[in-house]
């Protein structure tokens, strides 16, 4: 099967963002985050695709839409091994990985309950340590979670 | 910040400090204990503002700034605050920055005091955030191993009891990290030293051993740096009546240790050190309590720019 055909197993957009290489039990998440749900344009999603790097993949195609360095950020947070494709004219004109700032604030929610920002009308910031396993560490109360613990705003 | 100069830098987390950084405030507050200055901070105010209850704490950091010749203003109870009528800390901070040169805090919600040094352009030193930091602590106990030691390279120190909850067992292992020295976590299983503490001494290359056999350990220690069970963390009171004396030093304990060994406690104890060995030269836990007055002094006239 050549990249094109695995690209057309599901609608193929004019215009618009291929997400690759989502964790198949990641996909859902991936959808509330990016508000697919109040997309206006055509949305397509597939889940439990065969892959070879993950095992089962999804894929998630949104119609007209280009993701903001904020959304891709959140991408690389829930799942580091997706890929962006930007498609121009039914063709791939871009492909990239999701990269990890070393930084983010705001998004993502401090798993302790009796930190500051969650106490207080504050923006959550925490550092990314990358490595194997992506874990952030609270700026406030320095308190480090795994990526399961993650939770987006 | 120019490298070296504290005037203005806040003390929230002894993370942010280096090995220089940590070694020069101990030289400072071994010349404050030697020469004192009762004038050097004429003028200045210190605003303590104490969210959670304190002793120790907010009594020498008030000593160490009347001891320089400066003032301290602010409240140990919630109760009589605007805090109480729903201000937030940030609004707090922002009046209180008005008033005074420096700020003082404890508080038990963690990371409450980075964020008043966001709101605030006077520095703000940390005195404790529930489980997170208490750096002066850190600094007053690395000070009391120095004068009772001398080095902290080639140092054996004992971290005993609740090392799971105890944020002077992580700030001290996190600032010891910076020196040579073995570290051994005497702890029960569910009150353990985090994963987190244990791979970061390891990836800095310090020798680190773990066990919960006090009487096996002992033997190797340098320092014994007892901790309190400490009630006010556990969600369970069964938990707690479980672990409460799981550990005691006494004279029996006492004699499998080195003959040369120093007892340190960040107090308060209830328990956990029989009181017959205050009066071994072992024991140097109120030594460590008085060495808050030099190390809080040396922090204060540093941040406020009155000492390089």
């Amino acid at each position: 099967m050549t990249s094109k055909e695995k690209t057309l197993r599901i609608a193929a957009i004019k215009e618009g963002t291929v997400i690759d290489h989502i964790p198949a039990d990641k996909i859902f998440t991936i959808i509330r985050v990016l508000r697919l749900d109040k997309a206006s344009g055509s949305v397509s999603v597939a889940t439990n695709l065969p892959s070879k790097l993950l095992g089962k993949k999804g894929v998630v195609k949104i119609a007209g839409r280009e993701l903001t360095s904020l959304e891709a950020e959140e991408i690389a947070l829930l799942a580091p091994e997706a890929t962006l494709n930007i498609i121009k004219d039914y063709e791939v004109s871009e492909k990239r990985k999701v990269n990890l700032p070393e930084q983010i604030s705001g998004f993502v929610d401090c798993m302790n309950p009796n930190c500051i920002t969650n106490k207080q009308p504050v923006a959550t910031r925490f550092s990314v340590k990358a490595g194997e396993k992506v874990r952030l560490k609270c700026d406030y109360c320095e308190r480090e979670m795994g990526q399961k613990q993650i939770r987006i705003l | 910040m120019v490298k070296g100069s504290f005037k203005g830098r806040d003390v929230l987390s002894i993370s942010d400090f280096s090995r220089e950084d940590l070694l020069h405030i101990l030289s400072v507050a071994g010349q404050l204990e030697k020469k004192p200055r009762p004038d050097l901070l004429k003028g200045k105010i210190m605003a303590s503002l104490f969210f959670e209850p304190s002793t120790r704490t907010k009594l020498s950091f008030a000593a160490s700034m009347i001891k320089l010749g400066g003032q301290v203003i602010g409240f140990a109870d919630v109760r009589t605050t605007s805090v109480k009528k729903g201000e937030t800390l940030w609004d707090t901070t922002k009046m209180v920055e008005a008033y005074s040169d420096v700020i003082v805090t404890r508080n038990d919600v963690e990371g409450a005091p980075r964020l008043m040094s966001e709101a605030s352009s006077i520095p703000v030193v940390n005195a404790g955030d529930g489980a997170n930091q208490h750096p002066t602590q850190t600094l007053l106990d690395l000070y009391t191993i120095q004068k009772e030691h001398g080095s902290f390279d080639g140092m054996t120190i004992g971290f005993v009891g609740d090392l799971k909850y105890g944020r002077t067992v992580h700030s001290l292992a996190v600032a010891l990290s910076h020196f040579k020295c073995s570290m051994h976590f005497v702890a029960p299983a569910a009150l353990k030293m985090p994963d987190s503490y244990i791979t970061m001494l390891k990836e800095k290359g310090i020798t680190v051993e773990e066990t919960d056999d006090l009487d096996a350990a002992c033997k190797h220690f340098d320092v014994l740096y007892m901790t309190r069970i400490q009630e006010e963390r556990f969600p369970d009171p069964i938990e707690y009546q479980k672990y409460k004396s799981v550990y005691k030093i006494d004279k029996r304990v006492l004699e499998l240790c080195k003959e040369s060994v120093k007892i340190m406690h960040p107090l308060p104890r209830v328990g956990e050190i029989d009181p017959k060995i205050d009066e071994t030269p072992n024991a140097i836990y109120f030594k460590q309590a008085a060495n808050g007055i030099p190390v809080r002094q040396a922090i204060l006239a540093l941040v406020l720019g009155e000492l390089e």
